[in-house]
Formats: structure tokens, C-alpha cells, sequence
């Protein structure tokens, strides 16, 4: 119960953005389906974008005036934009693929290898 | 005993789905599956956004996130999901390379967390002569004797005894005028040699627009039909 009176801080929200963040990393190298990749990226982006959202909070830390402020949480929406920016081309590119070559598993897009 | 700090609670849950589901994201191999947790995952992300204190941020990440990314690799999933594409099995020795990386990543990435000692609880309660003396002033600023307050998410609320503000701050205002060029949240506790850092996120702002407009053209050009390719 001790875990539940306490209040949360800046660590424990890092925490949940570092096991966010690995969760992408091995969905980025274990998929082979070109979307679970794209998955992987999302995942990625938001454990980054917890950080972020984290340090510019002013009330989860004991050192407010080292806070971050409004800026993390402006370099999260712009994160998110991106996010949407790269989800929109990246799967352009998978149609692309899946028209040309009817597959969309990655270890098959080796035409440019020497 | 101490009463349970339900912003404690809160948090716990939000951040038991958003893991969860980003594991099970990683886990399952059936891609339609994987789909409907990212949306659970990045649902209860935004939930943490907001108990962060990130109102606009939080519904920034259902509105754009979940509610367009989501549908647009949605619709990608079911394009592209036939037959033996659903679920795409990967080697054994894929997994243990990556779950070698995986701990690795965790025995970096989750001590670093954890080390700043200022980090690991939430801001204290304002001790009873600041309350008494600033009512409803922000604490920090309203010391330095400055111009009259402006009520804006950039000074700081007060705090209960659990350190969670009565009153959240809104911070669409300020991170719109932020966009604009002009940082309201931080008029007043700035020095003079910091000034010229506070200029806001204007040119930013007209990077990513122009962006945005570079990639709905190129995403257009790439996923056009093969046909009308051929007819010309």
C-alpha cells in the first residue's frame, strides 16, 4: 500500500516511456510484416513523447524551477505531427510494394541488394 | 496511515494498459490483433498525458494520433492483410537477438530514470506560511515581487498535500500563442540575458506546414493508382 500513497514523479513516468520505447525497438526488428514495423515506430514516438510530456510538467518533480515548461510540451505536439507526417508516406510506400510485389513482408524487398 | 493518493492510482492503471498493450503489441502475430492494441497502448498513453498535466497535449494524441494515424495504418492493415500476410512468423533466432537488445536497452535506459533523486517523487505541499502569505498566488514566482500575475499555465498551481494542483492549469492558450512566436508562460521570470530565448516556436511551426503539404503531395504521388500510370 505504500506504493499507492505516495505521489508519482518525473521517474516513474520515464520508466513507463523507457518500457514503451523498447517494446517498438524489438517490434521494429522482429516483424517482418512492413506495417509491424510502422507499428514499432509509433510505439517508439510515444515512449520519446512521455519523456517529453514528463520534463514539462510542473508538478512531478521536488525541483519545480528545473522544469521544462511549455516546451515539452510543444516539442510533443510536434512530435506527434511528425508521427502522423511519416505514417501517412511510410504506408504509401507499403501499398506501393504490396501492389508491385503482393507481399508485404520485408525480408522479401531485397531487389536493391549488390 | 496515509489517505491513497488516487492521482497515484490513476497513474498505475494508465500505465499498466499503455505497457501492457505496447508488450502485447510485440508479442502477438496476428497483425490485425496488433492494430487493435496500439490503439489501447496509445490510448492510455494520453491518459498519462493528462494526468501529467498536459490537457491539450492529451487530446492532441486521441485526436491526431489514435483517432488518424491509427485509422490510416488501419486501413493499411486491412489493404494489405490476405491470407498468409495476417501473421508473418519470425525465426527463434531473430527473438533472442532481440531480446538481448531488449535488456540491454532496459538495463541502460530504465537506472537512468531512476538515479536523479529529484525526480522520484512529485512536487512537495506548499508549507502553511506560503499558503498564508500568497492565497492563491503561485508560490515560486510571487516571490520575486514581480508585475501582477497572469493566471496562465506557466505559473505554478497550488498544491494539496499529495502535490496535485486544486485546479488544473489549461494549456491551449499559452501553447498556441507559443506557436505564434509569443511565449506567454514565461513573461514574467525570465532574466534580461535569457530574453532572446524565449522567442516562441514561429519558425517551427511554418517548417512543419510546409512539411505537412510536401508530404500529402507525395503521399498522393506515391499511392496513386498503377492503372492510370499505365493510361497515360
Amino acid at each position: 500500500m505504500q506504493l499507492l500513497t505516495q505521489s508519482v514523479g518525473v521517474s516513474h513516468f520515464l520508466v513507463v516511456g523507457a518500457v514503451l520505447f523498447i517494446a517498438g525497438v524489438v517490434c521494429m526488428a522482429v516483424k517482418r510484416n512492413a506495417l509491424g514495423v510502422l507499428m514499432g515506430i509509433e510505439l517508439v514516438l510515444n515512449g520519446a513523447n512521455i519523456n517529453f510530456v514528463a520534463f514539462g510538467s510542473n508538478f512531478l518533480r521536488s525541483d519545480t524551477a528545473y522544469s521544462l515548461g511549455l516546451d515539452g510540451q510543444l516539442i510533443s505536439l510536434f512530435v506527434i505531427v511528425l508521427a502522423a507526417a511519416e505514417a501517412a508516406v511510410a504506408l504509401a510506400i507499403t501499398l506501393n510494394f504490396y501492389n508491385n510485389h503482393s507481399t508485404v513482408d520485408v525480408d522479401r524487398a531485397d531487389e536493391l541488394k549488390g | 496511515m496515509n489517505p491513497i493518493n488516487w492521482h497515484t492510482v490513476f497513474f498505475y492503471l494508465y500505465a499498466l494498459v499503455a505497457c501492457g498493450f505496447g508488450v502485447a503489441v510485440v508479442i502477438s502475430t496476428n497483425i490485425v490483433r496488433m492494430a487493435l492494441y496500439l490503439i489501447f497502448s496509445l490510448g492510455a498513453t494520453a491518459g498519462l498525458f493528462f494526468l501529467a498535466g498536459a490537457d491539450f497535449v492529451g487530446s492532441m494524441q486521441l485526436l491526431i494520433y489514435v483517432g488518424g494515424t491509427l485509422v490510416l495504418l488501419i486501413f493499411g492493415v486491412m489493404l494489405t492483410a490476405q491470407g498468409p500476410l495476417i501473421s508473418l512468423r519470425t525465426s527463434g533466432g531473430d527473438w533472442i537477438v532481440a531480446m538481448l537488445l531488449a535488456g540491454c536497452l532496459a538495463a541502460l535506459l530504465v537506472p537512468a530514470g531512476l538515479t536523479v533523486s529529484s525526480w522520484n517523487t512529485g512536487r512537495p505541499a506548499p508549507t502553511t506560511e506560503q499558503v498564508a502569505g500568497n492565497g492563491a498566488q503561485p508560490v515560486l514566482v510571487s516571490t520575486t515581487e514581480k508585475t501582477p500575475q497572469i493566471p496562465l499555465a506557466g505559473g505554478l498551481p497550488d498544491v494539496d498535500n499529495n502535490g496535485i494542483p486544486d485546479k488544473q492549469p489549461i494549456t491551449a492558450a499559452p501553447i498556441g500563442l507559443g506557436l505564434l512566436g509569443a511565449r506567454v508562460d514565461k513573461l514574467e521570470n525570465v532574466p534580461e540575458a535569457l530574453r532572446p530565448g524565449m522567442s516562441g516556436y514561429l519558425l517551427p511551426f511554418e517548417v512543419i506546414s510546409v512539411h505537412l503539404l510536401v508530404v500529402l503531395v507525395g503521399a498522393a504521388y506515391l499511392a496513386r493508382s498503377k492503372r492510370s500510370a499505365m493510361n497515360r
